[in-house]
């Protein structure tokens, strides 16, 4: 196979793209076929849990397998990075960090967030697959923490995205974000992990207020 | 000793000497405020800061890199002086042979109305530079004309207040109306936590 892309390869590539997007039927954010979009702009949708034994297992996986998107955002992120070491082997509770949204199932916001970021964490943790959680890292995270009145930094977190567990501190020790971890297993087996749906329930006051602080706004309104 | 650029000086005392002697600064001025053209300071062996007129900066600027061995600039930052009206402009520069810096201070005008708000470019001497002025017209709203991708967003996207970094703008303010903040935040300030534990009864 030649290496070199020409047009003749790009249009090939286009045309299976178009292939694909055709073959998948109800693409929801493609106006026409022959103009594939990469992004959904459908809003998310709520999914029930099952009932019974079986939800029960499935919560028993989850639990078991928290997958750490690896986007470090603040100075908390510097905290994560001990967690994989022998001394605190965060992989005994099934923590393991993966380099991209699709395959994640944990996003940590490691503290403060500025408006720039803000965006990216939108965007990465609308790119996460359901089941998802959020663990927010810092007081920076709960209250601004000590960049409380920068005019760049939010304040909360849980204003933008769903959050279901809190550590405090600046900045949390790698103890804390273990027992936080631990926290997250029990609400998740709990049934409790059900910010994804929180977050596709109240869609429209979190868009409301994301465009409120990210003013130029150039994506789509959500983008899977 | 530095030999190889046309001035050689051994001490930054004698520097400015040599610059004053040549017509590159004026001669000092009994008054030492920041923003006064003249002001010369000299701050350790090794340290020294002259202000000059915005006319003259550029011109000093490239014969202190090219005639006396200043070849790297260190940063190019601005201090808001809201009280006088000015900007100040500080190109710090610094001597590899003799280990010296020399900070330029360019006041200038804080209004764009009033022919402020302006400096010419010196992206052309360090290319890096243009970063810097790309940084300064978004934070201070000073624009230097030329400079590449200056009017781009550099941090702040989408911004649109007045320039955070400018005195006038109550980063405070503006954060208590927009990021939510969350109620019941106290503050632990520890002076008033020692003055009550040291002096209870006041
Ligand atoms: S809480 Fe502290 S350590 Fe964490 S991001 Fe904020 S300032 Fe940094």
């Amino acid at each position: 196979m030649s290496t070199d892309i020409n047009k003749e390869d790009t249009q090939t590539q286009q045309e299976s793209i178009r292939q694909v997007v055709e073959a998948m039927g109800e693409y929801p954010g493609a106006a026409d076929a022959s103009d594939p979009q990469l992004f959904c702009e459908a809003r998310p949708k709520v999914e029930k849990p099952f009932r019974g034994v079986f939800e029960k297992f499935l919560n028993w996986a989850r639990a078991n397998s928290l997958w750490v998107l690896g986007f470090g955002t603040g100075c908390g992120a510097i905290e994560l990075r001990p967690l994989m070491t022998s001394r605190f082997d965060a992989s005994r509770f099934g923590v393991a960090g993966r380099p991209t949204p699709r395959q994640s199932s944990v996003f940590i916001i490691g503290g403060y967030a500025s408006v720039k970021t803000l965006k990216r964490i939108v965007r990465s943790y609308e790119q996460m697959q359901n089941p998802k959680f959020v663990i927010a890292l810092g007081s920076c995270t709960i209250n601004g923490g000590m960049y409380w009145d920068s005019y760049n930094t939010i304040n909360r977190i849980d204003q933008y995205i769903p959050v279901d567990v809190y550590i405090t501190g600046c900045m949390p020790r790698p103890e804390a974000i273990l027992a936080g971890f631990v926290k997250l297993q029990e609400l998740i087996k709990a049934g409790r992990g059900e910010k994804a749906n929180e977050y596709a329930e109240h869609f429209d006051w979190y868009k409301a207020n994301q465009k409120k602080v990210i003013k130029d706004w150039d994506m789509p309104d959500y983008n899977w | 000793m530095n030999t190889s650029y046309q001035y050689s000086y051994t001490n930054i005392e004698e520097l400015l000497e040599i610059l004053v002697e040549k017509g590159f600064i004026a001669p000092a001025t009994e008054q030492q405020h920041a923003t006064v053209i003249g002001r010369r300071q000299v701050q350790s062996s090794d340290l020294a800061f002259v202000t000059v007129a915005p006319e003259a900066a550029r011109h000093l600027i490239l014969d202190l890199r090219d005639r006396f061995g200043f070849t790297h600039l260190v940063l190019l930052t601005a201090v808001d002086y809201i009280e006088e009206g000015k900007f100040l402009l500080t190109y710090l520069l610094h001597n590899y042979e003799l280990h010296h810096d020399i900070g330029v201070q360019v006041p200038i005008g804080r209004e764009a109305a009033e022919a402020g708000a302006s400096m010419e470019s010196i992206h052309d001497l360090w290319a890096q530079a243009g970063t810097y002025q790309r940084e300064l017209k978004e934070m201070f709203g000073i624009d230097f004309p030329g400079s590449p991708r200056v009017d781009e967003p550099f941090i702040l996207e989408g911004w649109d207040e007045v320039p955070p970094m400018r005195r006038e703008f109550d980063t405070k303010q503006y954060s208590e109306t927009t990021y939510f903040p969350r109620p019941g935040r106290s503050t632990n300030d520890p002076a008033d936590y020692m003055r009550q534990k040291l002096y209870p009864k006041e």
